[in-house]
């Protein structure tokens, strides 16, 4: 019992940041039907800006509270800047190009973007500071530290923020109108380039933030650290249903929560004939299930009429 | 709009990769004539011999592999300082660095690659899992291949004459960790995680043979992948199992965050690595949860060897970091194809192969002998612990520590 409540927590956990990441991709998705396979490098970028901010500010001797704060903020603006110029050189120029030009120029883009960052940081992995305090709470025999419930929280935060920015703000609905009809949006006088940028911006805000969990929890930030993070995020917002706000965050910790209870019980389960071996054989196996019965994702529903 | 302003640099960047294709085709251009016209007849000319280099140079262990590379340059550097001659040619060592991300199948492409290039020697690749692909085809046109790191038995098991290693395999390797961990460490009960590279799952098998001959039980043999930083669902499962030790078959990029997960989860067991370990990244990525921490290494300490000093701060004078974990191999593995080549007196590979498994040099981390399989005779294994932040020599075992 406490194994299983310690591989939920465990779920939850890697499941918040999976939600965050996917809901970049699944928000340009929505938007412009695009997959943007740099977004995993910018979640790479943003825990390496955060990085180089927070070795600096403390090595200035400022308090590590408000270190965290200026390295957050500086990691966002930075990203936010990234993500626009992405969006400006990358896809803009390609909006109206065959689907599979800009879907190339993502991919070169994340290889462009890896190998700056391994120019700029190193090849080497960086130790990531130590800001909050790990020491370990017990919650009925299962163990969770403040890093883990600041992360949790923090992701629940952000989600609710998006949700609200997208449903009740003129903002979000002029995205919604985007996603819509491209053409009837911009015929009602929707500024439509501003509306990808911001969309972007935002996306890469959140992408930022999930660096800076992904490293604070682990401890550690690499240059090559967005791509299997990048891939396992949008494999959850596919889960979820990609294009769809709440398929991500569903998708994310879903995905999260089957591959923790899948490297755990899975030897138990076929009696020691698989292991933990094939804790992601698992969890792609929920996925190609779930898009036998439900081609466009557990929420998803508007794909069909888009593609 | 946007798409007009983005033309007009499409012909520059086609000029400029132009230009930069005609200098590297230049070089290539200049290479080949260099090489060809030194022939016996015009013996004036400075015969040039290439070395290639294979190991990852992007990708998660890059970091280890840039390490590889530069062991690899200061033997070259050194060799081409020391003014060698053969067949009464001044040589002009070169090197040809090739990344291979850790990947089997680029392995191979790299390899190919290497011999288009008509190297007469390979030092590579880091992981057994490229080196074994890569391989065949150095067997295939029988260029020489010394690899500094690849410890998996089935590397020199092929019979391959051109095959040999300047590191103890995962055969003596495991042995020795397997017998640690349950007689000096004490282990009853084992838990093993590997990475399910050639190396991870070799080394891990050794030592579960090694642990379980010597009595102990292993509670759980569990799997991750060299990419993975978050270990906390097989710790977690590992937990449930209480086992007195864990042994991680893999390299230190997932070391590290798995000694923090460890301690966050709470498990008091102690932790021993192989060579992938044994690095100053382990202990830095690790903090505080390093501390204690074992890992082994074949040889002996570099500090015990004559000469092991002076190539370490040499090393860190040239690259402004210390050595991270094979470097000084690839210094030997150099070495030992250069004093084959002198001993031959020809740097061709069909001429001097047949001596390289005669060699006997006296290199930075041992005394480097081949037995007829192409592996390292003798093959002493050290183990370390980390200590109040740094690696100290615990013990060397295995066959006679010189």
């Amino acid at each position: 019992m406490e194994t299983f409540l310690q591989q939920i927590i465990n779920g939850l956990i890697q499941g918040s940041v999976y939600a965050l990441v996917a809901l970049g991709y699944t928000m340009v998705y929505g938007i412009l039907g695009l997959i943007n396979f740099a977004h995993g490098e910018v979640v790479m970028v943003g825990a390496m800006l955060s990085l180089t901010a927070l070795t600096a500010l403390l090595g200035w001797g400022v308090p590590p509270a408000l270190a965290l704060a200026l390295g957050l903020l500086f990691a966002m603006l930075g990203c936010m800047v990234l993500g626009y110029g992405i969006e400006r050189v990358a896809y803009r120029p390609l909006r109206h190009a065959p689907r599979l030009a800009p879907l190339i120029t993502a991919i070169g883009m994340s290889m462009v973007l890896q190998n700056l960052a391994m120019m700029i940081w190193g090849r080497e992995y960086h130790a990531f500071p130590q800001l909050i305090d790990n020491t370990p709470h017990v919650i009925a025999g299962a163990i969770v530290n403040d890093i883990q419930i600041v992360i949790f929280l923090a992701a629940l935060g952000i989600m609710a923020g998006l949700m609200f920015v997208v449903h009740r703000t003129r903002l979000g609905r002029a995205m919604r109108a985007v996603a819509e009809n491209q053409h009837a949006a911009q015929l009602m006088g929707v500024d439509i380039n501003r509306v990808v940028s911001i969309t972007f911006m935002l996306g890469s805000a959140m992408a930022a933030v999930a660096g800076l969990m992904v490293s604070a929890n682990y401890g550690i930030a690499h240059y090559y650290m967005g791509f299997l993070l990048g891939l396992k995020a949008f494999t959850a917002a596919v889960l979820g249903g990609i294009g769809n706000l709440r398929g991500a965050m569903l998708g994310g910790m879903l995905l999260g929560l089957i591959e923790s209870l899948g490297a755990g019980y899975i030897g138990d389960l076929t009696g020691g004939f698989m292991g933990s071996n094939y804790q992601d054989v698992f969890a792609f196996f929920v996925l190609i299930a779930v898009l036998v019965f439900r081609p466009s994702g557990l929420l998803g529903e508007r794909i069909a009429e888009r593609a | 709009m946007p798409f007009r302003f983005a033309r007009p640099l499409l012909p520059a960047i086609l000029t400029l990769s132009l230009v930069a294709c005609g200098n590297s085709s230049n070089e290539q251009a200049a290479m080949p004539a260099q090489t060809a016209a030194s022939t016996p007849t015009e013996s004036a000319m400075v015969l040039t011999v290439r070395i290639g280099a294979s190991a990852p140079l992007t990708g998660p262990q890059a970091h280890i592999g840039k390490d590889n590379e530069n062991g690899t340059r200061m033997a070259i550097e050194d060799a081409n300082a020391r003014g060698i001659s053969i067949g009464g040619q001044k040589v002009h060592f070169e090197l040809l660095s090739e990344d291979d991300q850790t990947d089997p199948k680029t392995a191979t492409i790299v390899a190919q690659k290497l011999v288009d290039a008509k190297v007469n020697g390979v030092i590579g690749h880091l992981n057994s899992g490229t080196t074994i692909p890569a391989s065949r085809i150095y067997h295939d046109n029988g260029i020489p291949q010394i690899s500094p790191s690849a410890t998996a038995v089935a590397y020199t098991a092929q019979g391959f004459n051109t095959a040999f290693r300047v590191m103890a395999n995962d055969g003596q390797q495991g042995k020795v960790l397997g017998e640690f961990a349950t007689k000096k460490l004490g282990a009853k009960k084992i838990a093993v995680i590997d990475d399910r590279t050639a190396y991870g799952q070799g080394l891990a098998d050794e030592f579960v043979k090694s642990a379980k001959a010597s009595g102990a039980q292993i509670v759980a043999h569990e799997y991750t992948t060299d990419k993975a930083v978050d270990f906390t669902a097989v710790l977690t499962l590992i937990k449930g199992k209480k086992p007195d030790l864990i042994f991680f078959g893999g390299m230190d990029p997932q070391g590290a965050p798995m000694l923090k997960q460890m301690k966050a989860l709470g498990i008091p067991a102690k932790f021993v690595m192989g060579d992938g370990g044994y690095t100053p990244k382990l202990i830095e990525n690790g903090g505080a949860a390093a501390e204690g921490a074992y890992a082994s290494l074949p040889g002996v300490p570099l500090d015990m060897m004559p000469g092991g000093k002076d190539f370490a701060q040499r090393y860190e004078a040239q690259f402004k970091q210390p050595i991270q974990l094979y470097a000084p191999y690839c210094y030997d593995a150099v070495n030992v194809m250069i004093a084959a080549m002198q001993k031959a007196d020809s740097a061709e590979p069909a001429k001097y192969l047949p001596l390289l498994g005669g060699i006997s040099h006296d290199g930075v981390t041992a005394k480097i002998q081949f037995d007829e399989k192409g592996d390292l005779k003798g093959g002493a294994v050290t183990l370390y612990q980390v200590q109040q932040g740094k690696w100290q020599a615990l013990e060397t075992l295995g066959a006679a520590a010189q």
